[in-house]
C-alpha cells in the first residue's frame, strides 16, 4: 500500500516548489503572533485559545492542508509527469495512499508543530490548551489532506476550490450559518480537542462520537475515491 | 512476440470524434504512425498506453485488455510527448526512480542510461537539459525494465539532426531485437527512414497501411495543382493542355496566373520548362498549391 519511491518523488516535489514558501510563512507568522501577544498581553488562557482557535486551527491548518493535499498530486497531473508513475506496474490506490501519507506528514509538520510551539509561548500549555489545539491540528491534518488530495486528483482548479472551502465555507459560513459548522473539518477536530482541554477552554458544535465518525468517514471515502479516479485518469489533453 | 491489437476502436471527446473505427495490429519491428497534426495519433497512442479508455472497441496487448490494467506496464515502455518530467531531479535520480517503480535497482537504471548515452550528463538536473537530452532520458526511463513494447509519441519533435539520427539508430536496433516499436510522426521522411511498416491516420480514420513504398506511391501519384505565372500565360496554357499529363488549366484573371492540374507528376515537371523554352515564354512563378501535408493525406483518405 505504500511505495517509498512515490513518497520520495512526492515530498521532493512538494517542498521544492515555490508555493511551498507558504508552508514556511504561515507557521512563522503564527509563532510571531504568539510572541507578540505574550509580550503585550501576558499569559492568558482566553487570549491563547483565541489565537490558536482563530488563526492556527481556523486559517493556518486548512491553508497548509490545501497546499500539501493538492500539491501532492495536482502539479504532476497538470504537467503530465504523473505518466511516469501511472505507466508502472504499481496499483493506483497505492500511489494515492502514499501521497496521502506524505501530505498528512507535511501538513502535521507545518501546522501541528507550530501550533504546539505557539501554545507554549502563549500560556505555557495552561489548561492543556497547547496540547488540545495541537491534537486538533493533527486530526484535522489527516482529514484535510485526504479531502484536498481528492480535489487535486479530480480538478485542475483544486487550489481555488480548496481555498474557497477553507476560507469561505469553514471561516465565513461557519461563523454565520450554524448548520454549516456540522459539516466542517475544523469543528470535528475541535470536538476532539474539547475532550483534552480544561473545562470550557475549547468548544465545538459537534459531539465527539459524530465528529470521530465524520473525520474517519471523510478520510476513508476521499482516499478510496481518489484511488478510483486515478485508475480512470485520462491523460489526453493535446488533441 | 508481443502484439498490440486495436479492434474497431473509436474515441470521442464530447461531440468531437478523435479516432473513428480504427482496426490495426502492431507487431514486432518498427511501425510508424503517420498523420497530420490533430489526426488522432496521440489519442490512439494514449489508448495503446492505457491512458485513455476507448469509447467503443477493444485495445489489447497479446489478448489482454490494456485499459485499467497496470500489469501491462511490465511489458510496455512509454515515451510521452509532453515535457513534464520531475525537472528538480537529476537524470540519474529520475531513471533510478523509474527503475524502482518497476521493482528494479540502480543497475537497470545505469544500463538504460548507457543505452541512450546519457551517462555524461546524468548528474545534472533535468531542468538544465536540452530537448534532445530530455528525450533520451525519457527513453532511458522507458527502457529501464527491458520492455517488449515501446510506444513513442512524436519522439523526434524539436531534435537536431544528429540527435534524430542517434534516436533512429537506437529505435532501429530495438526493432531488430524483436521488440514491438511504434512511434508517431507527422513527417513522412522521418517515418520513411525508420519504419518498415506504416499506418496512416487522417482525421481520426485509418487511411492506409503497409510498407512505405506503397504509401509513397499513393502520395506521388495523386493529381498535383500548380500556380504558374509567365510572360505569356495564354500561350503557355495552350501549349500545355495539348499534353496528356495536364488535366485542366484555369486562367485566373484576378491573380494574373494559371492554375494547372497535372495528373502525371513526373512527366509534367519535365514538360513545363521544355514547353516554355520552345515557345520563348519566361516562367515567373511555379509553385505547388496543394503541397501541404493535409491535402496529401486527404487525398490518401479518398483513395
Amino acid at each position: 500500500m505504500y511505495d517509498p519511491t512515490v513518497a520520495r518523488l512526492t515530498y521532493r516535489a512538494l517542498l521544492g516548489r515555490r508555493r511551498a514558501a507558504i508552508l514556511f510563512v504561515l507557521p512563522v507568522l503564527l509563532v510571531a503572533i504568539a510572541v507578540a501577544v505574550r509580550a503585550f498581553a501576558g499569559a492568558d488562557d482566553g487570549v491563547a485559545s483565541g489565537v490558536l482557535g482563530g488563526f492556527a486551527i481556523a486559517t493556518m491548518v486548512p491553508l497548509i492542508g490545501v497546499i500539501a493535499g493538492t500539491g501532492a498530486i495536482g502539479p504532476e497531473i497538470d504537467d503530465g509527469s504523473i505518466v511516469y508513475l501511472l505507466a508502472k506496474p504499481v496499483k493506483r490506490p497505492t500511489i494515492i495512499f502514499t501521497k496521502l501519507i506524505v501530505a498528512v506528514a507535511v501538513t502535521m509538520l507545518f501546522s501541528a508543530l507550530p501550533t504546539l510551539i505557539a501554545g507554549f509561548i502563549l500560556n505555557g500549555n495552561g489548561g492543556q490548551i497547547a496540547v488540545a489545539y495541537t491534537i486538533a491540528a493533527l486530526v484535522a491534518s489527516i482529514a484535510y489532506s485526504a479531502l484536498f488530495l481528492l480535489l487535486g486528483t479530480v480538478s485542475r482548479h483544486a487550489v481555488v476550490f480548496g481555498l474557497v472551502y477553507a476560507l469561505v465555507w469553514e471561516a465565513l459560513f461557519g461563523s454565520l450559518v450554524p448548520g454549516a459548522r456540522t459539516l466542517s473539518v475544523q469543528q470535528w477536530s475541535l470536538s476532539v480537542a474539547e475532550k483534552v482541554a480544561g473545562e470550557g477552554m475549547v468548544t465545538s458544535d459537534v459531539g465527539l462520537p459524530l465528529a470521530t465518525l465524520l473525520l474517519a468517514g471523510v478520510t476513508v471515502v476521499a482516499t478510496w475515491y481518489a484511488g478510483q479516479k486515478l485508475r480512470a485518469l485520462k491523460l489526453a489533453g493535446e488533441e | 512476440m508481443t502484439t498490440i491489437e486495436i479492434d474497431h476502436t473509436s474515441r470521442w471527446f464530447g461531440n468531437v470524434v478523435a479516432v473513428n473505427d480504427v482496426s490495426m495490429k502492431v507487431g514486432p519491428g518498427v511501425t510508424g504512425l503517420l498523420g497530420p497534426n490533430g489526426a488522432g495519433k496521440s489519442t490512439l497512442i494514449n489508448m495503446m498506453a492505457g491512458f485513455l479508455a476507448p469509447s467503443t472497441g477493444r485495445v489489447t496487448l497479446d489478448g489482454t485488455q490494456i485499459w485499467r490494467n497496470e500489469t501491462v506496464y511490465k511489458a510496455i515502455g512509454i515515451v510521452p510527448e509532453r515535457e513534464g518530467m520531475y525537472d528538480f531531479l537529476t537524470g540519474r535520480e529520475f531513471v533510478v526512480a523509474n527503475a524502482e517503480l518497476h521493482g528494479l535497482g540502480d543497475a537497470a537504471a545505469h544500463k538504460a542510461l548507457a543505452t541512450v548515452e546519457m551517462e555524461y550528463a546524468q548528474d545534472r538536473k533535468i531542468s538544465t537539459y536540452s530537448k534532445g537530452m530530455r528525450q533520451r532520458v525519457k527513453m532511458a526511463s522507458a527502457l529501464v525494465h527491458d520492455p517488449s513494447v515501446l510506444l513513442l509519441d512524436e519522439p523526434f519533435n524539436g531534435m537536431d539532426p544528429r540527435q534524430r539520427m542517434q534516436l533512429m539508430e537506437l529505435l532501429r536496433r530495438m526493432g531488430a531485437e524483436g521488440r514491438t516499436v511504434l512511434f508517431s510522426s507527422h513527417i513522412l521522411e522521418e517515418v520513411e527512414q525508420l519504419a518498415s511498416h506504416i499506418e496512416v491516420i487522417v482525421a481520426g480514420r485509418h487511411a492506409a497501411s503497409g510498407d512505405f513504398r506503397k504509401i509513397r506511391r499513393l502520395m506521388t501519384d495523386r493529381p498535383h495543382r500548380y500556380l504558374v505565372r509567365s510572360s505569356d500565360d495564354r500561350a503557355l496554357a495552350a501549349a500545355l493542355i495539348a499534353d496528356p499529363s495536364t488535366a485542366g488549366i484555369e486562367v485566373d484573371v484576378t491573380e494574373r496566373a494559371l492554375r494547372i492540374q497535372a495528373v502525371d507528376f513526373g512527366r509534367f515537371t519535365t514538360l513545363l520548362p521544355k514547353v516554355a523554352r520552345e515557345h520563348g515564354i519566361r516562367l515567373l512563378t511555379v509553385s505547388p498549391s496543394d503541397e501541404s501535408l493535409e491535402s496529401v493525406f486527404s487525398y490518401l483518405v479518398a483513395a
